[in-house]
């Protein structure tokens, strides 16, 4: 398909985007039982009689994911209802056992609530609002292609503790949508709720799309996209649908209301094999559960444990002084933040730390793929690092040899500096015995630099340095030639 | 407010029920009956019953431990194979494919 021809199919309408987000909450025990939420335990293994439905089982709240799901809340700005009410969702479906999903429906924890995320052109922030969250358990695992004519149900996952988050129907783009996203998930890892691990299913997004004429106020008939395991996914299914919409429209034809798959590998949308009826949910309030009541009290401890969010850091970064990139990638997820403080907290010059952070330290953090606190580097050992470059003790260059040996071996930056020859000379002797090494190696050079051809100076600082293995201070090279050509 | 024998045809389809035409009008009186006693209980006045320390929503804590089973589940699943439960592919998935959106 050309470029053309997508533009053509598009143009003049505008899409419509809003998205739901189903995130596990990072609890050790289910929603309703006191089965563990170990991720990769044998099949039907982390299962009991709630979570399996059998007669007789009832439902306790987990007492976590209600904190879990307040944190949520007060993150995003969310009005906590004092009084929210379970609901069961009924289908029909192997993997759910209880024939109904516990969720809530007309009364959720959690009503408006809003995104900024970011700046418009014209420099105003975008906000997108939230409808709602509501705390829900997730159901079990259905295997198709496992095994022959039969779906293979595994049950861990059933009763697990989920929060979904429903956005109102405010993104205009697939760009908007994959902010809306990014930044969602940015302040979840903050607030320190779930892994939000999209391949884990950690994170799930479904997302309503429809297609409108610009200026037209009405919405235009929505398909559900699901399927997607990437963010970029959800923006590469979006442009997708919307373009097959546009498409069904530019030819006089009506959207029909369904549900699609996203085909990633293949980059493109089908319908779903249609779960006959499933919109039909009679929902009605769950009989097993009494109200889940929320005191001023309650929210207020939670408030009070609720960490700081990226906004706030970002403007307390800021006002350091430090660029917009510095900032950002400080702040781009919650560990490098409290990484660079302890560092600063040694070393005062908030520039060089960032430097470091951002630049030795975050490559290493990425190329092993490992955690801020789980690698072996105290922040003092890198602040002391950082002094040494500071004081001229050792070289830039030099410092970068230093600190890929600061994360094997336990010595302090100066005893590894000292026993690997790296600390700069700066004794005046050793200087002046080899600029006067140099200048008597190279008479034509030093003649013409006698002279006053000044632009020699970098020659000869780079053959003081090559003679002295690297290990002489630049700077005070630099000086007494400077004195030997004006003396 | 009252079922129909459609409402009933509908429900048990949705519960993947078969259900014979001559059960219809039995099950339509016992819904009813039931629906009626509903209606009942509806006129007792609740006003004066507030959401208080009792009627709350019991929570409990985030430790793992749970109710064990009575005999493991492989002796009463219906068709457990190499920890997973066995169930007939659903019509919707009867031709061979990846597992899909869950609900
Ligand atoms: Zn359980």
């Amino acid at each position: 398909m050309s470029t053309a021809m997508e533009t053509d199919v598009t143009a003049g309408f505008e899409m419509v985007v809003g998205l739901e987000v189903h995130v596990q909450l990072k609890t050790q025990t289910k929603a309703f039982c006191g089965c563990s939420t170990n991720f990769g335990a044998p099949p039907n293994q982390n299962t009991c009689p709630v979570c399996l439905a059998l007669p007789g089982a009832l439902p306790v709240l987990n007492a976590r994911a209600v904190e879990l799901a307040l944190r949520v809340a007060l993150g995003f700005g969310f009005t906590v209802n004092a009084r929210s009410i379970f609901a069961r969702k009924n289908y029909f479906y192997p993997d759910l056992p209880k024939g109904y999903q516990i969720s809530q429906h007309d009364t959720p924890i959690a009503e408006h609530g809003r995104l900024d995320i970011g700046l418009l052109i014209n420099g105003e922030p975008r906000v997108i609002g939230i409808t709602r969250a509501h705390m829900e358990e997730d159901a079990g695992k259905s295997i198709h292609d496992r095994y022959e004519s039969a779906t293979a149900v595994d049950l861990n996952r059933s009763g697990v503790p989920l929060v979904e988050i429903v956005s109102e129907p405010e993104m205009r783009s697939p760009e908007e949508a994959g902010a809306y996203l990014r930044t969602l998930k940015q302040i979840l890892l903050y607030l320190d709720i779930s892994d939000c691990n999209m391949e884990e299913g950690s994170l799930r997004v479904d997302a309503n799309v429809s297609a409108r004429p610009f200026g037209q106020v009405r919405l235009g008939t929505k398909c559900e996209v699901k399927n997607m395991n990437s963010f970029s996914g959800v923006e590469r299914a979006l442009a997708a649908e919307f373009r097959r919409q546009c498409g069904v429209l530019v030819a006089g034809g009506s959207v029909q209301q369904q549900t699609l798959l996203w085909d990633g590998a293949k980059g493109e949308i089908r319908p779903a094999r249609s779960k006959e009826g499933s919109s039909d949910y009679r929902y009605f309030p769950e009989p097993d559960l009494p109200p889940l009541l929320i005191s001023d009290a309650e929210l207020a401890r939670v408030r009070e444990t609720l960490p700081e969010l990226p906004a706030a850091r970002r403007a307390r970064y800021a006002a350091m002084k430090l660029s917009e990139y510095d900032v950002q990638e400080l702040t781009a997820d919650p560990a490098t933040g409290p990484f660079f403080e302890a560092v600063l907290a040694l070393h005062a010059d908030a520039k060089s730390v960032a430097n470091w952070v951002n630049g030795e330290v975050r490559a290493v953090v990425n190329e092993r793929d490992t955690a801020w606190d789980a690698m072996s580097l105290e922040p003092a050992r890198l602040a002391a690092l950082i002094d040494l470059v500071r004081d001229g003790v050792v070289s830039s260059s030099a410092a970068k040899k230093i600190f890929a040996q600061l994360l094997v071996s336990t010595d302090t930056p100066r005893a590894i500096a000292e026993r690997d020859g790296l600390v700069q000379v700066r004794d005046d002797n050793a200087l002046a015995g080899w600029v006067d090494e140099v200048l008597a190696e190279h008479p034509v050079e030093a003649a013409r630099y006698a002279a006053g051809e000044k632009k020699l100076v970098g020659l000869l600082v780079g053959l003081v340095m090559k003679k002295s293995q690297g290990r002489a201070d630049p700077k005070l090279v630099n000086q007494l030639l400077s004195s030997r050509a004006t003396g | 407010m009252a079922v129909s024998d459609a409402d009933v045809l509908h429900v048990a389809a949705l519960a993947r029920l078969a259900m014979p035409a001559d059960r219809v009008p039995a099950l339509v009186r016992e819904l009813n009956g039931i629906l009626d006693h509903m209606a009942v209980l509806e006129t007792v006045d609740v006003t004066s019953v507030g959401d208080d320390a009792r009627t709350a929503m019991p929570r409990r804590d985030d430790i793992v431990g749970s109710v064990p089973l009575a005999r493991p589940l492989a002796q009463f699943a219906p068709s457990p194979r190499d920890g997973f439960l066995l169930v007939p592919r659903l019509s919707t998935h009867s031709q061979l494919g990846a597992t899909e959106g869950d609900e």
